[in-house]
């Protein structure tokens, strides 16, 4: 389900520049929240659809759990996914430590409980009627789940977009399970921006840092204008 | 001279030494004929002895050990296009140094080097779990419990320099200018200055705490104590932005002396300072009997690639701002056998 990462063509861009190493760093970055986000989506929208739309005891807790898991501290969950993915643990013999998909893993887990629960507000928040008259037309459970997500998109366009900005501005976990590795000829494999960031200022160049942090924002508000666009564009699309 | 080789039955072809033995022979006389082929049969053995190497005797001849790339005389793809896992300290990382030994490495063997700066402890711990092939770090004493725990094999030294007392420049406990290190720290603490301290278990950590310890002090009840618990550039630039001193490694030190207003107020071994303050940075491979899944035999070419004299060279011309930050040691005439052991090792004990 994971791609591999394809190298960015050094043999033309041979010489070292500075520009190759930042595009190399924004490509792992884009790619592993992306893809995280993703992931995440697929996981949390059926669960924030299913915890809303049915009544059961202890409904509250679930919530309240879900709720709970936003405030996961990245570094924990780094810990926790290094655990699982070291030699030592359970997934020791896939070798994923110090890869992208390890830190997919880790922004998985950090993403889902914020787009669950940001959506799970939101489809709760469709007003019932909506969801009673698309049962009278005959509408099948699955009609009305794309009723419910397509009257309930603005929030659940905010909800992918929280779990996005919480994945590609986080910098703990990715710095455990990806190692912030770059190679030689400044190609990175596991350096994201954040970890570049965190390089940076780590060796008192508050200037580069800075630089790279404007880059980051400039990607975030760039994938929220997609985003956004999908979300809004031509009312059908419902997000994706 | 070119027919007579083919017509002895020996065919030279792929390989490129031949050029100058046929080139030579437009001139050679005929009587030399009946030696061709025996020179031309050792020029082969000669070649498939190079391919061989190419294959695995080049990666595995340095460990002195055989096989582990399944014993096949392939040619030098068998081992490109691997991954080697390097966990090291900040301060080789930050200095750069690394980049510099990685990239003809890498382009030697085809081989990628993953380097994973971590602290001393860290990049030990990382090792212990079977996550590193190789690990090179600067604390002597952690590293003779790496390998007294059966996790590291074939330990080198491979370089060294040394630690400083850096501070602000007006020196408020007067420190500077002593060679004892160990009363500059006394002095510290009774100045009650500022001191920011690694604290996380680095190699610099573990050298701070040893000076500590010789002072008789128990520095981390005092409030002017900092852990910081960052590698060594964050520690450098959060003393020089909230004042005090710190212990830093020349190295890291030199090389973010433009960003920093620190000043060397203790010098190390390299200045004539105390040898309590050298810093040796040693390597070590991981032991493939405790971590089945470690790329042995690439660990020891990147251990013989860097205590070799090419290592050599590149640790020796490596400066910043024309200072030299590491001093080669692993190429030397004399023996010293002290460096594949832990430090106190005895043969009874083992």
């Amino acid at each position: 389900m994971i791609l591999e990462i394809v190298p960015l063509t050094p043999s033309l861009l041979e010489f070292p520049f500075e520009w190759h190493y930042v595009r190399s760093i924004i490509y792992v970055s884009l790619y592993v929240s992306l893809v995280a986000v993703a992931l995440s989506t697929l996981f949390s929208l059926p669960v924030a659809m299913l915890v809303g739309f049915s009544e059961f005891r202890g409904k509250q807790l679930v919530t309240a759990v879900i709720n709970t898991g936003m405030g996961l501290p990245s570094v924990v969950v780094g810990l926790a996914v290094l655990f699982t993915v070291s030699n030592q643990g359970p997934l020791g013999s896939f070798d994923l430590v110090f890869t992208t998909e390890a830190m997919i893993m880790s922004q998985f887990v950090l993403a889902a409980p914020v787009i669950t629960g940001v959506s799970l507000a939101a489809v709760g928040s469709v007003e019932g009627g909506v969801r009673d008259a698309a049962y009278a037309m005959g509408g099948t459970r699955l009609d009305v789940a794309l009723v419910t997500i397509k009257e309930a998109r603005y929030g659940i366009a905010t909800a992918v977009l929280a779990g996005f900005g919480r994945a590609i501005s986080e910098v703990g976990s990715v710095l455990i399970v990806g190692g912030n590795i770059a190679g030689p000829d400044g190609t990175s494999k596991t350096r994201t921006l954040t970890t570049a960031i965190q390089l940076e200022a780590r060796q008192g160049r508050f200037e580069t840092a800075m630089l790279l942090g404007a880059v980051l924002l400039a990607l975030v508000l760039l994938v929220n204008g997609i985003l956004v666009r999908l979300g809004s564009g031509s009312g059908t699309g419902g997000v994706r | 001279m070119t027919r007579k080789v083919t017509q002895s039955g020996y065919e030279i072809t792929s390989n490129s030494e031949p050029a100058e033995f046929v080139t030579g022979s437009n001139y050679a006389p005929a009587q030399t004929y009946l030696s061709v082929p025996a020179i031309v049969v050792s020029m082969q053995i000669q070649r498939r002895r190079v391919l061989a190497g190419l294959g695995t005797g080049v990666a595995v001849g340095l460990a002195g050990c055989t096989g582990a790339l399944g014993g096949e005389d392939d040619d030098a793809a068998e081992i490109s296009g691997e991954t080697l896992t390097l966990t090291t300290t900040t301060s080789t990382y930050d200095t750069g140094l690394l980049d510099e030994l990685n990239a003809p490495f890498q382009d030697r063997y085809g081989v990628t080097v993953d380097t994973v700066a971590q602290g001393t402890g860290a990049a030990l711990e990382t090792a212990r779990n079977g996550d590193a092939d190789v690990v090179m770090v600067h604390a002597r004493s952690l590293e003779d419990e790496f390998l007294e725990d059966g996790y590291g094999v074939n330990r080198r030294d491979l370089m060294f320099n040394d630690f400083v007392v850096v501070g602000e420049p007006d020196d408020p406990a007067g420190v500077s200018g002593g060679d004892d290190v160990v009363s500059a720290f006394a002095e510290i603490a009774a100045a009650e200055a500022t001191f920011v301290s690694r604290g996380d278990d680095s190699g610099t950590h573990t050298k701070e705490r040893e000076i500590w310890d010789e002072a008789g002090l128990e520095p981390e009840e005092r409030g002017e104590y900092q852990e910081a618990g960052d590698g060594m550039g964050e520690v450098l630039v959060r003393t020089d932005q909230g004042g005090g001193y710190t212990l830093a490694d020349r190295g890291t030190y030199l090389s973010m002396q433009g960003e920093i207003d620190l000043e060397i107020h203790v010098q190390g071994p390299i200045e004539d300072g105390p040898d309590l303050l050298a810093n040796p940075y040693g390597i070590v491979a991981v032991n493939p009997a405790v971590h089945d899944n470690v790329t042995y035999d690439l660990a020891m070419a990147y251990i013989g690639f860097l205590t070799g004299l090419e290592g050599h060279d590149v640790i020796q011309g490596y400066t910043v701002e024309g200072e030299q930050l590491f001093f080669p040691e692993a190429v030397a005439e004399d023996p010293n056998f002290q460096q594949y052991v832990p430090a106190d090792w005895k043969p009874e004990e083992g």
